[in-house]
């Protein structure tokens, strides 16, 4: 594709160099400096902000499955995202559940509602598609405001995190961080193994050129609903995961807002790169702490961000990076 | 009285005017989106921002240089129009060849720039704005108190609306603009400088949002976030109605208004997501949208 796709930042691959699980070797070197990172950074830097980062690389992660290889832009995703937190919350502080089986509800409320919403959305294309899903998350905002056991504007607080299959107590910030490193790492590599299957083959085929895999036989509907239902449980289960971290499930991550960022975080990191979507949440995430005091400046950054990217700087970090080294990341 | 459908006569009709009013805002709007989005294909993000920004322009008029209600009428879609066009010709203008998307991630950007600027300098509670002398008041109409202002209102959106589609279908720059929405290129080589039609269409669409931000300015509170509040709602109507026709876009503006309006009589609990709940069904029954081209 040239440079008017959305997904600029993708280069053409050489066939023989993928791999086990589709990882090209410069990727395989990727992925190593990456599971480092993760194994060293927790003695250097604040286990709470990296896990912090970690939950919304994953979100970023499941942002770009949609619209890295599928070429639809959401613009509701923190509707999944909160609704994961939402939901993994209540299980957690009032029905008493586990950790474990708290994201795991989370994750299936995401899948449910990722299901209905998707079945909507994909009866149009292009920026109606982006509208729709806007709407449709503005919908699940509304409700979260209203309904009962979200707690309207105080949200749920105090969300015990509990013990790991009821054995590992994880109050203390270390367990939770090789916990939730761990579910970054399995929803990174399974987004990856999806991306790389014969079923990941038709989603890219639906992006460069969606009448003709549809003459080719296939049914692009219901590839398209699977991809979205899969994207809006892995939000969920980050937005899950999120609110154990912290304890806290909110409005703030079922607002528009949240949605507009996952998108400058993939924006950032790179659409339709292997890696952007990481490297731009930690870009995003790491910029919001610093720039806290800041207050509506942040926006303003952040807008900033958002026209340059586009004016300048569609390939992301991640692309420019994998342009410069002729790999693809 | 007693009453429709056990409903006070006053709280229906008074539910019924605020209906009237949200959905001139609607008509006023999703206009403006549509006739931006047939010629230049981007949906506008920054709509919302510049209606916002249509309100504060006409605050800082009245506050800062004595300029009243009459004066911002005239003035704040012009000031706004040409922020506009510059918005236009710096940013906008560089996205045609790409992917629409982009086009909706650049306003989208553009609008968190202006939203977070006016934010940092004005705060968010919010800054009244008097209704004009000459507006304010109220007719007894027997069954309910009718502000003025708020006629006014309805009166002024449907006007605006109606003229805004008599220059589109019955002017001669109205056919270039359909044209050229049909085809720019052939348009172009009939020697009609399209370029500068678009960058003056968005001027327009924008003018449009702003002066919409005028007439809200006395009704809510001018506060940075009355935007984006309302835009996502547009957003919903646009996909109702199509953006395949101009009297589509205002008939369905204000009819959604209506509904809302009266769901907040009959059942306040759905009033803030009504709208959502149609745009599913439309999608479901017809997925071209009420007035859409497939």
């Amino acid at each position: 594709m040239s440079d008017t796709a959305i997904t600029a930042g993708a280069l053409p691959a050489p066939k023989a160099e993928t791999g086990a699980w589709g990882f090209s070797r410069a990727q395989f070197g990727a992925l190593a400096v990456m599971v480092a990172f993760l194994a060293v950074a927790p003695f250097v830097l604040y286990p709470v902000f990296l896990m912090k980062l970690l939950c919304f690389a994953l979100f970023a992660l499941a942002f770009n499955l949609l619209i890295g290889y599928v070429g639809l832009l959401s613009f509701g995703h923190a509707a999944y995202f909160g609704m994961g937190g939402y939901v993994a919350g209540h299980m957690a502080k009032a029905v008493g559940l586990s950790p474990e089986l708290a994201i795991l509800c989370g994750a299936a409320a995401a899948g449910v509602l990722g299901a209905a919403f998707g079945w909507v959305a994909i009866r149009r294309q292009g920026i109606y598609f982006a509208m729709i899903t806007l709407a449709l998350a503005q919908m699940v905002y509304f409700f979260c405001v209203q309904a009962p056991f979200t707690g309207g504007e105080d949200g749920i607080q105090a969300i015990p995190r509990g013990s790991l299959l009821g054995v590992v107590p994880l109050d203390r910030d270390m367990p939770m961080y090789w916990f939730v490193a761990g579910i970054f790492l399995a929803g990174f590599l399974l987004i990856h193994r999806v991306v790389h299957s014969p079923f990941g083959q038709v989603l890219k085929a639906i992006r460069e050129n969606e009448p003709r895999t549809i003459s080719l036989g296939y049914k692009t509907d219901d590839y398209k609903l699977i991809a979205f239902i899969l994207s809006a449980a892995i939000a969920g289960v980050a937005g899950a995961t999120k609110s154990l971290v912290f304890g806290i499930a909110t409005l703030t991550d079922v607002h528009w807002s949240m949605s507009g960022e996952v998108v400058l975080m993939t924006l950032v990191g790179g659409l339709g790169t292997v890696f952007g979507p990481v490297v731009g949440a930690a870009v995003i995430v790491t910029m919001q702490n610093y720039l806290a005091e800041l207050g509506a400046w942040v926006t303003v950054i952040q807008g900033v961000i958002f026209v340059a990217c586009v004016l300048a700087f569609r390939r992301g970090i991640v692309g420019e990076l994998g342009n410069l080294l002729r790999v693809k990341l | 009285m007693d009453g429709i459908f056990g409903i006070p006569a006053p709280l229906l009709f008074g539910q019924l005017l605020l209906g009237l009013i949200n959905g001139a805002f609607y008509a006023m709007l999703s206009l403006g989106l549509a006739v931006i989005f047939g010629l230049l294909n981007i949906v506008n993000m920054a709509h919302g921002a510049l209606f916002m920004m249509g309100a504060f322009v006409a605050w800082m008029l009245l506050t800062w240089f004595g300029l009243g209600y009459w004066w911002a009428l005239v003035l704040v879609p012009i000031i706004v129009g040409a922020f506009g066009v510059l918005l236009e010709k710096l940013f906008i203008s560089r996205l045609y060849k790409l992917d629409h998307l982009y086009g909706l991630l650049l306003t989208f950007g553009l609008a968190l720039v202006i939203e977070g600027l006016f934010r940092n300098q004005f705060g968010s509670s919010g800054l009244p704005y008097r209704i004009p002398p000459a507006l304010s008041g109220s007719w007894d109409l027997d069954f309910m108190f009718l502000p003025i202002y708020r006629a006014w209102v309805v009166i002024f959106a449907l006007v605006a609306c109606l003229a805004t589609w008599l220059v589109i279908e019955k002017t001669r720059l109205g056919a270039y603009l359909r044209a050229a929405t049909e085809n720019a290129p052939l348009v172009q080589a009939f020697g009609v400088n399209v370029p500068r039609m678009v960058t003056l269409t968005y001027g327009a669409g924008v003018g449009l949002a702003a002066l919409g931000g005028v007439l809200a300015a006395p009704i809510y509170s001018v506060n940075p976030q009355m935007g984006s509040n309302l835009i996502i709602v547009v957003f919903a109507v646009v996909v109702i109605g199509g953006m395949g026709s101009i009297l589509g876009a205002v008939l369905t503006g204000f009819a959604l208004g209506v509904v809302e309006g009266l769901t907040k009589v009959f059942y306040p609990e759905a009033s803030a997501t009504v709208i959502f709940v149609i745009m599913v069904i439309v999608l479901l029954a017809r997925p071209a949208g009420l007035f859409g081209r497939a």
